[in-house]
């Protein structure tokens, strides 16, 4: 039985036929000039609601999230830090939100200046050479880089080059970029101290390699060792390494990917640089390249020009790069998510780059050394955190059925977003964790607790948590019956009524 | 420390837990030539006041401008309560709803764009968002190709009125996997498909039609659409969402109507933002769900009976599926689809038709006193929605020049797309345009011409 009782509404069940919010639309222009063979016989089946039941409506709905701002949220490889307010409210100031894409350079100088910089503050916190704003996600800058390493062999004659290097506890996002832009992805394992398995690499090199994609620090929590090895053995073999930027934050300002020779690089502006993830989006997904790639990049970018002795923003495209792999976006790519990431490194400066790192790390280091004290079991105990680490809990669940599932929906009671789980694949029960540097000691020591009452419980009282949560909104989900009998839109028994379906 | 709490003896005993002496040998791991100890470059760090006097000035250059250019991007009243509520920190700093039980807001909002989206357009299914309406169109193309397997080829053709830089952007993308988008014949009087000059032996996998076109006339959909069905082509629409209040959605073209509709979704209570975020919709026939690209929504019941909602049909993505999923899309454009649902909720129907009515009736208004002045004409024929394609007696470049010099922006520069009308101009005017809007620009229009 869920303890607490929850809105439950749909906005369909509210409507009423003829009622509106009547300061929005404009006076009724009357019938359109527009032939009848045009126009729709029905009027969309939209809500028909006042502006007060649309504003509690989703503020309710709000209220039902986990968020950053409400609770300590430790999902790995997302870096969930604090969104400063500021970014939000000075990318919505309206000389910014009014600008339309297409407005004449002249009436965008402000927008313009402010990208430019960005362009090359990511370049040097990188140590790329020229980096474009236009991806819109990780996943686009992905396919960016893997299709500027595929037009670079291209350009050189070199058109047999389509395998892509891929260690087993990538991102699915990197085979999945690989194989849409038309390569065959080959998998590397790791070595049990979360290396790259040096051996298999050579082995997989070969004249058919176009490249490598790699996270570093990986996927499972710790820095790629012998990274300059790896880029020597690549680089001989005629391949390129693309660096995935998702675990940028571990790094910053103490190692450039462009200094471990990496030729091309995404980097996830929602996660280093503090853009919200909004849900699900919309993220950035900036690209930085070295010399061998700078003729390949998507456009448009910025450039800065000299008139008159003053500095002029302006769009660089076609013209300036013919042999880019062309636009990824129907205009400039995320521009105001790009606005958010120039304000909060300005605001963060120089020296506040290199702390988050610094202090992304210290933050899993600690919670790393608490937890193993605490008795659970470590992925890689011989290795020092990065900005995320892993728990196993292959023990717990075979002796106390306490699986990584049981273990993140009891986190969700106790107040906690669960870590990321079961990613890495090739660790079993796991629980990928990352605090950032915005959270306190505090906040790690209560998170640490609960972890502790959890585990206790299963493992000296025998509690089991196979229906945990039970303070949420809404206790586990049959996630079989979603796939099964499809429920992807409300749809009313009488259109009339707006009544609920009883399915 | 910007954003970072610690205090020095936190810091102290943190180190002490770990069994470290510094911060710094925490990196003991990362090869000690690569540690840099400084970052040329970056600058130093501004506090919030100063930051937010500097981007007042920079937002204060960009601002005051009355705009008259669409070409994909519309400027439209957005309630207040939109962005009051999507910039809710619930809303703006939650990660995707992974963890459903803790996520239940950002996932019923899902679910209730998508029934929006699917009653706008006509069609059955529709998934949690995608990046933009051109990208969209890239995603809909591989989808055709997954899913139209009776079609042996990867030609996509394009009706005449497909936006230019979608085709741009769906090569970039899709040109990997070997998709070759092409156009089909363009009559010049109308601007639109020239009928009379099809090829009736084309079998291409897909057929897009845009409705309205690029340059805001209205395309035969039910012909085009019939003629690419009996091809065994799909038919993929590229729709204005803005549109759909007032024209026959995807799903009634033609005989059995489009298979994928998409588009761009800013008009839907998003900012221009000069070009972004934005966010692209695409809704589907229901048989083709197992195929579509990115998150879906669905409504199931927990373990007490109670409804709730869960991402759903996850084997299709690539966290799952990894090279064998349907697209690599992982970060949406969620927040945006948040920010349609609510203006969606607050416009309604009604809402929404006559925010399509007044920018008809605008344009309209707009064409009217443009094409008084001399050496300005129509360029085609034809009725049109909100926007139209005129023809000017100098050069654009040059027209526009001066009009922005008295912070008029008059439109979008067709002359290179349409060399056959010599100069030429795309013009636009919302809902948001008033009369005095439309006199200033045809006053200043007229000095521009007749200097």
């Amino acid at each position: 039985m869920s303890r607490t009782t929850f809105y439950d509404k749909l906005i369909f069940d509210k409507s009423r036929d003829g009622r509106r919010a009547f300061a929005q639309s404009p006076a009724d222009p009357g019938e359109v000039d527009l032939p009848a063979g045009f126009l729709r016989d029905a009027p969309p089946a939209l809500p028909e609601v006042s502006e007060l039941q649309v504003v509690r409506h989703f503020t309710r709905l709000s209220q039902k999230n986990f968020s950053i701002d409400t609770h300590f949220y430790p999902l790995g490889s997302c870096t969930m830090k604090y969104n400063p307010r500021a970014c939000n409210t000075l990318a919505l100031l309206p000389g910014f939100t009014g600008r339309h894409p297409y407005a004449p350079v002249e009436h965008g100088q402000g927008y313009l200046e402010s990208m430019f910089e960005l362009q090359e503050m990511l370049k040097a916190v990188t140590g790329m050479k020229a980096v474009s704003l236009t991806p819109m996600a990780g996943a686009q800058g992905e396919l960016a880089g893997v299709a500027m390493i595929r037009a670079y062999h291209d350009a050189r004659g070199d058109t047999e080059r389509r395998e892509i290097i891929v260690p087993d506890a990538a991102h699915g996002t990197n085979p999945a970029t690989a194989n849409m832009c038309g390569c065959v992805v080959r998998e590397i394992p790791t070595g049990p101290e979360g290396d790259i398995d040096i051996d298999a690499l050579a082995a997989a090199l070969g004249p058919r390699t176009a490249g490598i994609m790699l996270t570093n620090p990986s996927t499972l929590g710790v820095f790629e060792r012998r990274i300059q090895e790896v880029a020597e053995l690549v680089h001989d073999a005629g391949g390129l390494l693309y660096y995935d930027g998702a675990n940028l934050n571990a790094i910053l300002g103490k190692v450039r990917p462009g200094d471990m020779d990496f030729d091309v690089i995404h980097m996830n502006l929602h996660k280093t640089f503090s853009t919200p993830h909004g849900g699900g989006g919309p993220g950035s997904g900036a690209v930085g390249v070295g010399d061998r790639l700078l003729p390949f990049l998507p456009i448009p970018l910025v450039k800065r020009v000299e008139r008159e002795g003053e500095a002029h923003y302006a769009w660089s495209g076609e013209e300036d790069l013919p042999q880019s792999i062309g636009r990824l976006s129907g205009f400039m790519g995320n521009a105001g998510v790009n606005l958010r990431a120039y304000i909060y490194m300005r605001l963060v400066g120089r020296e506040g780059m290199r702390r988050i790192g610094e202090y992304a790390t210290l933050n899993a280091n600690y919670l790393q050394a608490r937890l193993r004290e605490a008795g659970f079991e470590l992925a890689f105990p011989t290795r020092r955190a990065s900005h995320e680490f892993i728990v196993t809990l292959k023990h717990e669940a075979r002796d106390f059925d306490l699986t990584a599932m049981d273990l993140a929906k009891a986190l969700l009671d106790e107040n906690y977003h669960a870590p990321t789980t079961y990613f890495p694949l090739l660790v079993p029960e796991c629980l990928l964790i990352e605090p950032t540097e915005t959270e306190s000691k505090e906040t790690l020591d209560g998170f640490v607790d609960a972890m502790i009452r959890i585990a206790n419980q299963a493992r000296q009282n025998g509690v089991r948590y196979k229906e945990a949560p039970y303070d949420m909104p809404v206790r586990r989900l049959d996630d079989v019956k979603a796939a099964r009998q499809l429920d992807l839109r409300f749809e009313p028994e009488d259109p009339g009524t707006g009544e609920a379906s009883a399915a | 420390m910007p954003f970072i709490p610690h205090t020095e003896e936190d810091t102290r005993d943190m180190l002490a837990a770990v069994g470290a002496a510094s911060i710094d040998e925490l990196f003991d791991e990362v090869p000690p030539d690569l540690l840099i100890d400084t970052l040329e470059g970056v600058p130093d760090a501004m506090s919030e006041m100063a930051i937010g006097r500097l981007m007042r000035e920079r937002a204060e250059k960009d601002a005051g401008r009355l705009c008259f250019i669409g070409a994909g991007a519309y400027e439209h009243h957005i309630p207040s309560a939109v962005w009051e509520l999507t910039t809710r920190g619930e809303f703006y700093s939650a990660y995707t709803p992974y963890q459903a039980e803790a996520s239940q807001g950002t996932l019923q909002v899902i679910y209730e764009y998508q029934t929006m989206i699917t009653a706008l357009t006509g069609l059955d299914v529709s998934n949690a968002s995608l990046y933009d309406g051109a990208s969209a169109l890239a995603e809909a193309s591989l989808m055709a190709v997954r899913t139209n397997r009776k079609a042996k080829s990867t030609q996509v053709l394009l009706a005449p009125g497909v936006n230019p830089v979608y085709r741009k952007v769906a090569s970039a993308i899709a040109g990997t996997q070997n998709l070759v988008f092409d156009y089909l014949p363009r009559d010049p009087k109308t601007g639109n498909l020239d009928f009379g000059a099809l090829d009736d032996a084309a079998a291409p996998v897909a057929v897009v039609i845009q409705q309205p076109t690029f340059i805001g006339s209205l395309e035969d959909v039910d012909r085009l659409t019939d003629w690419a069905h009996a091809r065994g082509a799909f038919v993929i629409a590229i729709v204005n969402p803005t549109s759909l209040g007032l024209l026959r959605p995807p799903g009634a073209w033609g005989a059995e109507g489009a298979d994928i509709a998409c588009g761009e979704g800013q008009p839907l209570g998003v900012p221009l933002s000069a070009g972004g975020p934005y966010f692209g919709f695409m809704t589907a026939k229901s048989k083709y769900v197992r195929q579509m690209p990115g998150r879906i929504v669905g409504r199931t019941t927990d373990l007490d009976g109670k409804p709730g909602f869960t991402l759903t049909l996850q084997a299709r993505e690539q966290h799952i599926r990894r090279t064998k999923a349907t697209s690599n899309i992982c970060t949406n454009q969620g927040l945006m689809v948040t920010a349609a649902t609510i203006y969606m909720s607050l416009l309604g129907a009604e809402g929404l038709r006559r925010v399509a009515a007044a920018s008809v009736a605008n344009t309209k208004r707009l064409v009217a006193a443009l094409t008084a002045i001399d050496g300005v004409d129509r360029a085609v024929d034809g009725p049109f929605f909100h926007e139209a394609l005129l023809t000017l007696a100098r050069p654009t470049t040059e027209v526009l020049a001066a009009l922005a010099a008295e912070d008029i922006q008059g439109g979008y520069d067709t002359s290179a797309l349409y060399p056959e009308y010599g100069h030429s101009l795309l013009v636009c005017a919302t809902e948001t345009r008033t009369d005095a809007d439309i006199e200033r620009y045809a006053a200043a229009l007229g000095r521009v011409m007749a200097g």
